[in-house]
């Protein structure tokens, strides 16, 4: 058994918690994991990627190039940035929200949003996009998005883990306080997958 | 036994407090902060003493002195920390320890969050200090524990040296259910053999010398070095540290045959299991990031047993130096090290990307300070130093107000020496508090000895923020307490002599931008302290809107101050969710088109 996952985004989105709840509930089912998180000058509104490796036998926890069997993306450039390392027939599942950078409103660089959407269809048979903005306006919380893709990444077929143990993993992660609305993102990211 | 998710520099803590560490000091640095992070919030449960010390200088020597006393003890640090605590480090050598000391490095090959690359096992070896190298989270676990022996059985610090994708990957590691918490009180026994003459050096010396080879002969036996023989395979593959994975998953993608020494203690490398691949190689491949310290050993031992074997690696420049290593680029190593062509990747080009670097937050008080002191220069041609911090990022566009940053602290003694060379150019130097304590004060009391015409700003956001948010000598806090003795900037910046000292607020644009004229226009080093919180630990306040009605579209909001929370839509300038409501830019819109 072996599942490579990317989450890509920037940073402030909440992949490292996307991430560490993946692995959690990996181990949760007797799995080995390894996850490999950007920490450091990028987390301020720079591109960030997480690797979570699952499986029997690990090496490293960078994922190489061409063998990720999920690229989950949280912001839709930052998806296109992060393809290579996708497997050929692997799944995309990006949010389809794009966060421009100071640099493009200063004119210092581009942001095509329809031609990162279609260049994903082009590349990728297995694309799924999901509209993060009104779905986390859904859940109450702007900031849901890492719970609301990962409820949709927990209905594809043949991964090594229930949706409710991911689900578990990231009720653990996640202060009291906060609990139900994560419970209920995770259940609309659900629904828009399986509506999709 | 119970299985947890830990990150690399978790499972160094949970080491050290499994190998009973008694007194641990650090300062933050990415990627090495979440060593302390995690021992200071277990001291108190485990009995032991942890702090964040002012610098890297003060938390070796902190640990240093404990074990003295006999006690266990660890200092922590990122590798270009490890350059202002190379004075103990070198003297510490010579001296040796009674207590196990070990000294977690964390190296940033990349580098991601670094000013240099160097490769702190090329430091061990300077000074003749063990060294070892995990693989991964767990492996930093194990080693840290034997590190702990290593030091004492040889009475030497031992490093610890880590990287960037053991530091900040996690896994699940096995840990005890209970862990001793009674720790041996320490006694400080007094004896001649701790003060640094020179004629104890002398004898340290070939004392220290001497240890090399009990040290080599020690980590033989480690479990960190392990021979794996792939009979039949006339190629052997040696990899350090991290490598060891890129180099396992390599050999698997591309179905080659190699034996493979992986090495977990670099230096000084053990002989025998060397030697012992030799006798089933005819070819060697060395694979290690950063220098090549194992393949240097290689080449040594080669050379003495007469062996013949090709020894590959930097020397040939079938591995690069610089950057990070992963499996993509070491299956390309090796595969050329077969003599294979890689098969052409046939890569899909991408659509031109956005650039995304960093920047500032959303309602960072550095935005403001900037702003402020850009506008009171305004018209002169002003150098503006910087320093380490978030507020490095002050040299991205369109602030553009960081024109020099080297190392912690320079901003500060680099204006001076700016100013020396140009005296009738205005110099502007910006640091961070913590950064201040660091070694910012040291700058600043030479320059008023040295009477430099400089205007010092202490953007003073009452916490590290780069690294973590950990508490400073100026917060009234410790790693372990609440409450701490606070250190008054603006009372020891009075202290050291300074003449003009303003504590200002940068949200209140209008009276911080008097402050900052007055301090430029002062003769003699001025300080300004722009206070204000970290933008990631106050709660936000209400959020502001532009009105289509009244904005003159002029572009001001967005390109003077780079805001995140500022972008455009139908080409007029709107305010977006990440607003926190500081009103730095409803203050500097001409048309007052900016309200809550």
């Amino acid at each position: 058994m072996k599942l490579d996952v990317v989450i890509s985004g920037v940073g402030g989105q909440g992949s490292i918690l996307a991430s560490r709840a993946l692995a959690g509930a990996a181990m949760a089912n007797g799995l080995n994991v390894l996850t490999s998180e950007v920490i450091g000058m990028a987390q301020r509104e720079g591109p960030v990627t997480s690797h979570i490796r699952i499986g029997n036998d690990l090496c490293g926890a960078l994922i190489p190039d061409h063998e990720a069997d999920f690229l989950i993306g949280l912001e839709l450039s930052e998806t296109v940035r992060s393809l290579g390392k996708l497997k050929p027939g692997g799944t995309v599942i990006t949010s389809e929200m794009a966060i421009i950078p100071v640099s493009v409103q200063l004119g210092l660089s581009k942001y095509d949003r329809e031609t990162y959407k279609r260049h994903i269809r082009e590349q990728v048979k297995k694309a799924v996009f999901l509209d993060l903005e009104t779905l986390s306006h859904l859940a109450g919380n702007p900031r849901a998005g890492n719970v609301i893709i990962m409820g949709a990444f927990s209905t594809c077929p043949g991964l090594p883990l229930q949706p409710e143990q991911l689900l578990r993993s990231f009720l653990q992660l996640v202060p009291e306080k906060y609990k139900d609305i994560n419970a209920h993102a995770f259940e609309i990211g659900r629904r828009a997958m399986e509506a999709s | 036994m119970v299985v947890k998710l830990l990150m690399g520099n978790e499972a160094i803590a949970h080491g050290a407090i499994e190998a009973g560490v008694q007194v641990a000091a650090a300062y933050p640095g990415t990627p090495s902060s979440e060593v302390l992070g995690t021992l200071a919030a277990m001291a108190g449960e485990y009995g032991f003493y942890a702090e964040w010390s002012i610098n890297e200088k003060a938390a070796l020597e902190t640990a240093a002195g404990a074990s003295l006393a006999g006690a266990r003890a660890l200092a922590a640090m990122k590798q270009v920390g490890l350059n202002v605590a190379a004075d103990p480090l070198m003297s510490l050598a010579y001296i040796g320890v009674k207590g196990g000391l070990v000294l977690v490095v964390a190296d940033d090959p990349g580098p991601h969050s670094s000013q240099t690359e160097q490769d702190t096992r090329k430091f061990a070896q300077f000074a003749k200090l063990p060294v070892l190298d995990p693989s991964n989270p767990a492996e930093a676990r194990e080693m840290t524990k034997y590190a702990f022996v290593l030091s004492e059985k040889l009475l030497l610090p031992v490093i610890l040296r880590p990287t960037t994708r053991t530091c900040h990957a996690c896994q699940n590691v096995e840990l005890p259910e209970n862990i001793q918490k009674r720790r041996s009180p320490a006694s400080f026994g007094k004896n001649p053999d701790w003060v640094i003459f020179p004629s104890l050096s002398a004898r340290k010396h070939v004392w220290l010398n001497r240890q090399q080879k009990a040290a080599g002969d020690i980590l033989g036996l480690s479990p960190f070095n392990r021979l794996e023989i792939n009979e039949g395979a006339k190629a052997g593959i040696i990899a350090c540290g991290l490598s060891y994975n890129y180099v396992r998953e390599a050999l698997r993608l591309t179905g080659l045959k190699a034996s493979v020494l992986k090495i977990g203690a670099p230096y000084p490398l053990p002989a025998p299991p060397v030697l012992e691949l030799f006798k089933h190689a005819e070819r060697i491949l060395v694979i290690e990031e950063q220098e090549p310290v194992v393949e240097d050993q290689v080449i040594s031992l080669a050379w003495q047993h007469r062996l013949e074997s090709r020894i590959s690696g930097k020397h040939d420049r079938l591995a690069p130096r610089e950057g990070e290593f992963n499996v993509d680029k070491v299956k390309a190593i090796i595969e050329k090290f077969f003599d294979l062509q890689p098969a052409p990747a046939g890569e899909t080009p991408l659509p031109e990307l956005p650039l995304r670097t960093p920047v500032l937050c959303a309602g960072c008080p550095h935005r403001a300070s900037f702003y402020i002191f850009k506008e009171a220069a305004r018209g002169t041609d002003t150098v503006f130093t910087g320093d380490i911090g978030c507020y490095t990022l002050g040299a991205i566009p369109p602030i553009n107000a960081v024109d020099t940053c080297l190392c912690m602290g320079a901003s500060v003694t680099m204006a001076a020496g700016l100013h020396r060379a140009e005296p009738g150019r205005r110099q502007v130097a910006f640091l961070g508090d913590s950064t201040f304590f660091h070694s910012g004060v040291t700058g600043l009391i030479n320059a008023v000895y040295n009477r430099a015409d400089i205007t010092v700003v202490i953007l003073d956001n009452r916490t590290t923020a780069m690294t973590g948010h950990q508490p400073h000598p100026g917060m009234g806090a410790t790693a372990m307490a609440g409450d701490g003795t606070s250190v008054d900037i603006a009372g020891l910046v009075k202290a050291c002599g300074v003449g003009f000292v303003r504590e200002v607020d940068p949200f209140d644009l209008a009276e911080a931008g008097k402050a900052a004229r007055a301090a430029m226009e002062h003769s003699g080093p001025a300080v300004v302290i722009m206070r204000r919180d970290c933008a990631a630990l106050v709660k936000r306040s209400r959020p502001y809107s532009i009105s289509s009605d009244d904005c003159v579209n002029c572009g001001a909001c967005l390109e003077d101050l780079g805001c995140p929370a500022i972008g455009k839509l139908d080409a007029l300038p709107v305010i977006n969710t990440s607003c926190t409501g500081c009103g730095v830019c409803s203050q500097i819109c001409p048309a007052k088109a900016i309200r809550r």
